[in-house]
């Protein structure tokens, strides 16, 4: 059967895979997506317990409610992380993160 | 008027004056020379009235300057006999300063500083007179130095004048730390520092006490005193600041350097001379230092040819007099030569900025010559001062003059007769180098250009000089010295009187007659010793002892500095802070993979810590 | 929920998302990741978050998606090229990640809850009827039926109202933002 910890895992695989992405991947745009499939884990998780804890005979609202918060902050992040990618992109002509290092000491 | 009224008017003027004038001063050009001279004049009438108060052993008191537990230090006055001549000494010089100066100063550029200054001193001097406790003459004392700075100092554009200023001013440094110690010795004694209070306690006290069982601190304490004014009244080996002050302007130099301020270490030591007296020691070092000041100074004297340097070693001479007669045992005939000497020394060095005046400031003797002809008013009271100065009979400097010799006299209680024979030798070569003066620069033919277009000083440069002339002839009698309220000395009688009188008036003729034979009609100076004319080359050991010695122990001071100061508490820490701050850097790589790796590391780290780790076993 | 269905959606979310980091392409990274929230909606959806699983596809897969679609062929970016992948971060990156799953696989291991299947908790329609004040919301809980819509609103504006609002003024900070960053001239 399909159990709480059968959720939770493969929240933590997605999460693994997005954060191996961000590592690896140096096109921005894809470890941007990267990071929105490490979003989405955390909000699998989040929506699973709110399923497993039950308030007054119901699932747990407030929990879906941070989930519909994240994803309208993810949104907005989404659209301003763009800019800023179209912005680096008109500067570099590139999407590779090797083209940025200004921060190097 | 109250006492405490009229000292506190002498007082505070002068500092209204001396602050109005330096605060206002674009706006007071034309008339701080007219607020200052008038300040003065109002003053000497306070001090004519103050020659009448009464006695105030206690002394008045005008403002609680410092109170800590018990130890109070105030701003007060004392009244007697000395406070009340000496005022009336320095406000009248004051005065008559002030007014030649209008004339003196007439073209300077920064008169109205000039006179700012010259009230600020007056303000000095007058709280030095009229100190009732050591800190309070402390701190006057130092605010004559800064005055003296500021006027020595006056036309600083000339490196000589404010490298004179900076040595008066480092010199008296010396002797103030002197005087301070003193100070602090007798406080630690005895818990407070009102002279009234410490004589007290001196007659039947602590000080009593300790005088009995171990006196030498009595004779550090006074040792500290007399170092402060050695400082102050130049006494050797501190001596090397006077001659220099020269390079101010003239009537500064009869005001400050001749009359009033250097004779401030005499009047202090009088002060205190119940501490002095206790212990003979430090009576025999202020005597012999006196009195070897006084021989080296005229010795140096002789060889000089700057008419303002030779009045200048003229006075250290003066002074030594002073001093030896005070470590004698003769306060009152060092007060007494100094009320004599401030008048005859004010009007030489007046009658000297007349001459340096009209000969377009000439002030090579050897360049003048002739002048009694063109200047006669100058001339007749420059030769009166010199009469004084001699020791010619019946002249003020006379009376006081044998009264010093008359303590130095072996007869006399602390007499000593090797002192005895300085002193005589002093007055002989006082004479001789005064004559000298004389009959160089007022006789035989003009010398130079300038000598030869000299004409008579203005009005009011003439009238102080004449005005002068007068206590300058009649201040050592006593229908004179009396009202005055001058220490006038108790005469000396016996065999002994006979001898000084004698020696006395040998010397001068002995001195008075070589000179003459000497210079009439010299061109230049038939005498030449180098060691007197270089001033026994006092300042060039000077000079060596900071090239050598300072300069040596600054090098080691410096080492030092530089390994413990910059090296191990500076330098060190910054370059471990630098090294860190670089091998930090290394870390910012600037890669984002490498940021987000550490991130993720960073997650796992803290899942470790936050479920994993346990301190429990 | 069928336990084939919930496996079947699960091996769809971890499969395309391994492919969105795998492809090379980035527009075939974008539609692996279309397909992995497609699956991740229905795991929702398994859990009774009707709701979250419908924005989840309207939101992302539909907007958000489209625009990163939409930004690709702006760019014009191509696929990057193989030699470019740098050893020590793929190895950095499998660690990291291993590490975490063994780390989570051992808090699963102990986590007694987790044991828990979706028919251990079945919801109680009727005592959540009696609580619920809501007409319209008490006659659907009446009827067995999850109002779960009504509930998210329930929460969100009754709950949540002053977050509600600040939502309202991120996302208007965003627009400017990215107004303002788009329009900005390269020098």
């Amino acid at each position: 059967m399909v159990t709480l910890n059968h959720y939770l895992l493969v929240s933590g695989l997605l999460f693994s895979i997005g954060l191996v992405g961000v590592v690896v991947r140096r096109n921005i745009l894809t470890i941007y997506m990267c990071l929105e499939m490490m979003l989405s884990a955390a909000n699998l998780t989040l929506v699973a317990f709110s399923r497993f804890r039950l308030v007054e005979g119901l699932p747990d609202y407030n929990a879906q409610a941070l989930v519909f918060f994240t994803i309208t902050v993810a949104a907005a992040e989404v659209a301003v992380g763009l800019a800023i990618i179209v912005a680096l992109f008109r500067a570099r002509q590139s999407v590779d993160i090797t083209a940025v290092e200004k921060l190097k000491g | 008027m109250e006492p405490i009224s009229l000292t506190g008017t002498v007082l505070l003027l002068p500092l209204a004056s001396a602050l109005v004038i330096m605060l206002f001063h674009g706006l007071l050009k034309n008339v701080a020379h007219l607020v200052s001279t008038g300040v003065s004049i109002i003053m000497f009438g306070c001090a004519l009235i103050f020659l009448g108060a009464e006695d105030q052993p206690n002394g008045l008191l005008l403002y609680e300057y410092l109170k800590v537990g018990t130890f109070t230090a105030d701003i007060g006055f004392v009244v007697d006999t000395q406070s009340r001549g000496m005022l009336f000494i320095v406000t009248f010089i004051g005065m008559l300063v002030h007014i030649y100066s209008l004339g003196y100063m007439k073209d300077d550029d920064a008169r109205a500083r000039y006179f700012g200054a010259l009230s600020l001193f007056m303000f000095s001097m007058n709280g030095i007179v009229l100190a009732d406790n050591l800190v309070m003459m402390f701190i006057f004392w130092e605010l004559v130095g800064v005055s003296s700075y500021l006027l020595i100092g006056h036309w600083f554009k000339k490196p000589e004048a404010a490298d004179a200023a900076k040595k008066a001013f480092l010199t008296n440094r010396v002797g103030d730390f002197g005087f301070m110690a003193g100070i602090l010795i007798l406080f630690g004694l005895t818990g407070h520092v009102s002279i009234a209070q410490l004589q007290g306690s001196m007659e039947s006290g602590a000080l009593n006490h300790i005088r009995d069982n171990y006196e030498w601190i009595i004779t550090l304490a006074g040792l500290g005193l007399f170092l402060g004014a050695m400082g102050k009244s130049a006494q050797a080996p501190l001596h090397v600041w006077l001659p220099d002050a020269m390079e101010g302007p003239t009537p500064v130099s009869a005001l400050i350097h001749a009359a009033t301020m250097v004779a401030a270490g005499v009047y202090m030591l009088v002060r205190v001379y119940f501490i002095i007296g206790a212990s003979h020691v430090t009576g025999d070092i202020i005597a012999w230092i006196g009195g070897i000041t006084a021989l080296m100074a005229a010795l140096m004297a002789t060889q000089q040819s700057d008419i303002k340097k030779i009045l200048a070693y003229s006075t250290l001479s003066q002074l030594g007099y002073m001093v030896m007669a005070v470590g004698l045992g003769g306060p009152k005939e060092g007060m007494f030569h100094l009320y004599t000497h401030a008048f005859f020394k004010a009007m030489l060095f007046l009658g000297s900025g007349a001459v340096i005046y009209a000969c377009h400031h000439e002030q090579n003797i050897w360049k003048m010559g002739g002048l009694y002809k063109k200047m006669p008013v100058t001339f007749w009271t420059f030769a009166i001062g010199t009469a004084a100065l001699m020791g010619v009979p019946l002249m003020a400097g006379f009376w006081s003059k044998e009264g010093i010799l008359a303590v130095a006299y072996p007869e006399h209680g602390h007499g000593n007769g090797i002192l005895f024979g300085m002193a005589v030798l002093t007055a002989t070569l006082t004479a001789f180098y005064m004559t000298r003066l004389v009959v160089v620069a007022f006789f035989g033919k003009a010398r130079g250009k300038d000598a030869d277009h000299a004409h008579e000083a203005p009005l009011v440069m003439i009238l102080p000089l004449v005005v002068l002339a007068f206590p300058s002839v009649l201040a050592g009698y006593h229908f004179l010295a009396e009202p005055l309220q001058a220490l006038v000395p108790n005469h000396h009688e016996g065999a002994g009187a006979k001898v000084v009188m004698g020696c006395s008036l040998v010397a001068v003729i002995v001195g008075f007659l070589a000179a003459t034979r000497l210079y009439r009609n010299a061109d230049k100076d038939p005498v030449n010793i180098p060691l007197f004319a270089n001033k026994f080359y006092i300042d060039e050991f000077y000079a060596g002892l900071v090239k050598y010695g300072q300069d040596r122990f600054a090098w080691l001071v410096t080492a030092l500095e530089r390994i413990f100061v910059d090296g191990l508490t500076v330098r060190l820490p910054a370059a471990l802070a630098s090294g860190l701050g670089s091998w930090m850097r290394g870390l910012q790589s600037g890669s984002l993979q490498a940021y987000t790796f550490v991130l993720g590391l960073g997650i796992v780290v803290v899942v470790y810590l936050a479920v994993f780790f346990s301190t429990k076993p | 929920m069928p336990a084939v269905l919930f496996y079947l959606f699960s091996a769809l979310t971890l499969v395309f998302g391994l492919m969105v980091v795998v492809l090379r392409n980035p527009v075939a990274s974008a539609l692996s990741l279309v397909m992995s929230f497609a699956g991740l909606a229905a795991l929702f959806i398994s859990l009774d978050a009707y709701f979250i699983g419908i924005i989840q596809i309207l939101v992302y897969a539909g907007a958000v998606m489209v625009l990163f679609l939409f930004i690709i062929m702006l760019l014009d970016i191509k696929a990057e090229a193989l030699k470019k992948v740098n050893a020590f971060s793929v190895v950095g990156g499998a660690l990291l990640a291993i590490v975490f799953i063994v780390q989570l696989g051992m808090i699963l291991g102990g986590l007694e809850a987790g044991k828990k299947t979706v028919a251990d908790v079945p919801i109680h329609f009727e005592a959540a009827a009696e609580t619920q004040k809501l007409p319209t919301i008490k006659d659907d809980l009446a009827k067995k039926s999850l109002p779960d819509t009504k509930l998210v609103g329930m929460a969100l504006f009754h709950r949540y109202p002053f977050q509600i609002q600040l939502m309202g003024a991120l996302l208007l900070v965003g627009t400017i933002g990215v107004v303002i960053l788009s329009k900005r001239e390269v020098n």
